[in-house]
């Protein structure tokens, strides 16, 4: 079931098309990427998807029916660009933000406080956020945008800013919350980061799309059956790599081992990376 | 209502700031001080003012007698020559000698004083009036006048406008008063647009630079968190103006309980003094009834309605647009392009407030008061003078349509502009914004 469904959403500023008919469905659940260069579009959608800005055309549905005021309450945001009021308390913001998402002040201290202590940051909730490090600003922000626990998660680039050890405790909050039920969207330019959390993803480039699909799948579309082989020659020549193009791997395969000593065999799938940037330069040109 | 939660937001934080308790606590104490301080001043001055003994070297023998000694001041009058009378000052047993040579003349019109220490002022002055008054009963005889028909044809002339006006009949008008009275709610009106505007202003623009304004518009909505920062600027606003009040209230009383009235009255009466000297006669009617009667003759009730009614029509429709320049711009510096042809309109009637006030019902008056960007000063400096009640209707009118209007455009511009980084913006491209 497709907990989020965008279909042909188009949006224009002025005369230049920022979108054109975008069309996507995410399953519940899951965790989809929106990959695409600088300007592609990405963040024009995602504030389709907060209700910041409205399609010209095209419809979002959440859960089978379409966008409403009150399903703000239903959705976590954080934006790319991102920030706090400098002269406020932690705690407080915190709680200010909470409540703009629909939640009681009570409520909202309360389930502050047990995520402040799961992140060790408890001590933090008196002090001024200008007093904090961006870091630290940053581990305020994800707690902001998921303390309503939201069932539909919206990241923009959530990594920036991070270092690898608060990347990798992100990651595991990200798929928790997957695990608990929650359905994300994210955007990124982080390749490694889509292959290990992303079960389907979407490309766009100048407001097009350009690919979509499981992680898997496409990886399959796009290998250029190339194969990484070892093996030691029977002439006692010692451990020999190729990197062989073959149609055939069992073709490929036997004719090695008529040749020497199988040591490994793997095919060489192409790295998200790289189909990004193919895809990106030859839509391009 | 989640506007709630914004006007909380924007109206606590601005409170528990140090510069703003500082500021409000701060000003009453400065007011209080502007009020008393002339005041006590005045006493303070009287009390190092001892008495002081004046010797009189009278050579041309006309004064003799004639310098009557005051409260603070003694004459005495002595034959000695006046290097003697200089050494008696010296000595101290004199805190002055008044000399006066013989001349050729008639009439004498020099003096010189003499002394260790500086001679106040009121000395100085109550003797010229003395020797003044002397000479002139002198040269009066001269000519053959009786001085005394001249005392009794001396008359002061006081002539009062009074305003015809259909509802209460004859009334007395009191322009200055009425002039200053307008005057002191313009600048009120003036100055909360500017400074709490300006405050909107700031705020948008923080949220701008800040980068928190996307989280916030993406569980509000624009509009909401505009007006909620407005509505909540503009309770700062009368906070404070409130605790102005009360404060400056409460200060003043308890610095008066300090100071003995006896002496801020005779304060007064020093101040007056040379007024009276320069043969103005204060009429019988008093200044107190006639404080009264300007009192009475104003409809305070009615010009606090206008007040508050275009107060809240004139922040709100300035502030409006303050809060699209701070969406549109990226920073403070920026603003100026935009702020000042806003300022511009406000400070034409700030400007022509002498203007309106000598012509209260000319059609310069009467335009200014009905623009809705200069009537919230405009129609203040008239509205003391009486206006018919249609002219504020229409005005007021004009001014909450415009400032629909114009808050209806500036959630579009703010709308468009607070997610907008690091891009000049232009008039130009504000006019486009308004039509998204």
């Amino acid at each position: 079931m497709n907990f989020l469904e965008i279909n042909n959403v188009s949006k224009s500023y002025g005369t230049k098309k920022v979108l054109n008919d975008i069309s996507i469905k995410v399953p519940q659940q899951s965790i989809y990427g929106l990959l695409g260069p600088n300007g592609a579009g990405k963040t024009t959608l995602i504030r389709i998807l907060n209700q910041i800005t409205m399609p010209d055309t095209g419809q979002v549905l959440l859960n089978g029916n379409p966008l409403t005021p009150n399903d703000i309450a239903n959705i976590g945001y954080l934006p790319e660009e991102r920030g706090l009021y400098k002269k406020m308390k932690v705690g407080e913001q915190a709680i200010y933000l909470a409540q703009l998402k629909g939640m009681t002040k009570k409520e909202a201290d309360k389930r502050l406080r047990h995520w402040f202590m799961k992140f060790g940051i408890a001590s933090w909730w008196d002090k001024k956020v200008e007093e904090l490090s961006k870091g630290m600003q940053q581990k305020v922000q994800f707690i902001v945008t998921v303390i309503h626990e939201p069932k539909l998660l919206i990241f923009d680039e959530p990594f920036s800013g991070f270092d690898p050890i608060n990347v990798n405790l992100l990651k595991n909050e990200i798929l928790e919350l997957r695990d608990k039920g929650a359905t994300i969207l994210f955007s990124t330019h982080n390749m490694s980061s889509v292959e290990e959390l992303c079960d389907n993803i979407m490309l766009i480039n100048k407001g097009e799309k350009i690919l979509e699909g499981s992680v898997y799948d496409i990886k399959q579309r796009y290998k250029n059956h190339s194969y990484d082989v070892v093996y030691r020659p029977f002439d006692g020549t010692g451990e020999t790599h190729l990197t062989v193009n073959s149609e055939n791997p069992n073709e490929l395969i036997s004719d090695i081992i008529s040749k020497g000593e199988l040591v490994s065999f793997n095919e060489i799938l192409p790295s998200m990376n790289e189909i990004f940037i193919n895809l990106v330069s030859s839509s391009n040109q | 209502m989640k506007i709630g939660i914004i006007i909380e937001r924007e109206y606590l934080t601005r409170v528990k700031k140090r510069s703003f308790l500082l500021i409000t606590f701060l000003a009453p104490i400065f007011f209080a001080a502007l009020m008393f301080l002339p005041a006590i001043l005045m006493t303070q001055a009287e009390k190092f003012d001892e008495k002081k003994t004046i010797a009189v070297v009278d050579e041309s023998t006309m004064f003799i007698g004639k310098i009557d000694d005051t409260d603070f001041n003694t004459f005495i009058y002595l034959n000695d020559d006046i290097e003697d009378a200089k050494g008696l000052v010296k000595e101290g047993i004199y805190d002055g000698v008044l000399y006066i040579p013989a001349t050729t003349l008639t009439v004498p019109t020099n003096a010189e004083i003499y002394s260790e220490k500086q001679i106040p002022m009121s000395v100085t002055s109550h003797i010229r009036s003395s020797m003044k008054n002397v000479v002139e009963r002198q040269k009066m005889l001269a000519s053959g006048i009786d001085p005394e028909i001249v005392k009794a044809s001396a008359t002061s002339i006081n002539v009062q406008t009074i305003r015809m006006s259909e509802k209460d009949g004859e009334q007395k008008s009191f322009s200055e008063f009425e002039f200053f009275l307008g005057l002191f709610l313009a600048v009120i009106i003036y100055f909360v647009i500017f400074l709490f505007g300006a405050q909107v202003m700031r705020g948008v623009i923080e949220e701008k630079t800040n980068r928190i304004i996307e989280v916030i518009v993406s569980s509000v909505k624009p509009f909401e968190l505009m007006m909620g920062k407005i509505i909540g600027i503009a309770l700062v606003g009368l906070t404070q103006f409130l605790l102005w009040g009360v404060l400056t209230l409460a200060i003043s009383g308890i610095a008066s309980t300090f100071l003995p009235t006896q002496d801020v009255f005779s304060a007064g009466t020093i101040m007056n003094e040379p007024i009276a000297e320069m043969g103005v006669e204060t009429t019988d009617s008093g200044t107190l009834t006639e404080i009264f009667e300007i009192i009475n003759s104003i409809n305070f009730k009615d010009i606090l309605w206008c007040f508050i009614l275009y107060f809240i029509g004139g922040y709100f429709l300035y502030s409006a647009m303050f809060a699209a320049i701070g969406a549109a711009v990226d920073n403070e510096t920026d603003t100026q392009q935009f702020v000042t042809p806003i300022s511009l309109l406000l400070v034409i009637p700030m400007v022509s407030s002498s203007l309106i006030a000598t012509a209260p019902d000319s059609s310069f008056a009467l335009w200014l008061s009905m623009i809705p960007f200069t009537s919230p000063v405009g129609m203040m400096l008239r509205i003391p003078f009486g206006v018919p009640i249609w002219q504020v209707a229409v005005s007021v009118a004009i001014l909450y349509i415009t400032f629909i209007v114009f808050t209806w455009l500036a959630s579009k511009v703010y709308r468009t502009g607070i997610l907008m980084y690091g891009k000049k913006v232009s008039w130009k491209e504000i006019f486009r914004w308004m039509k998204y």
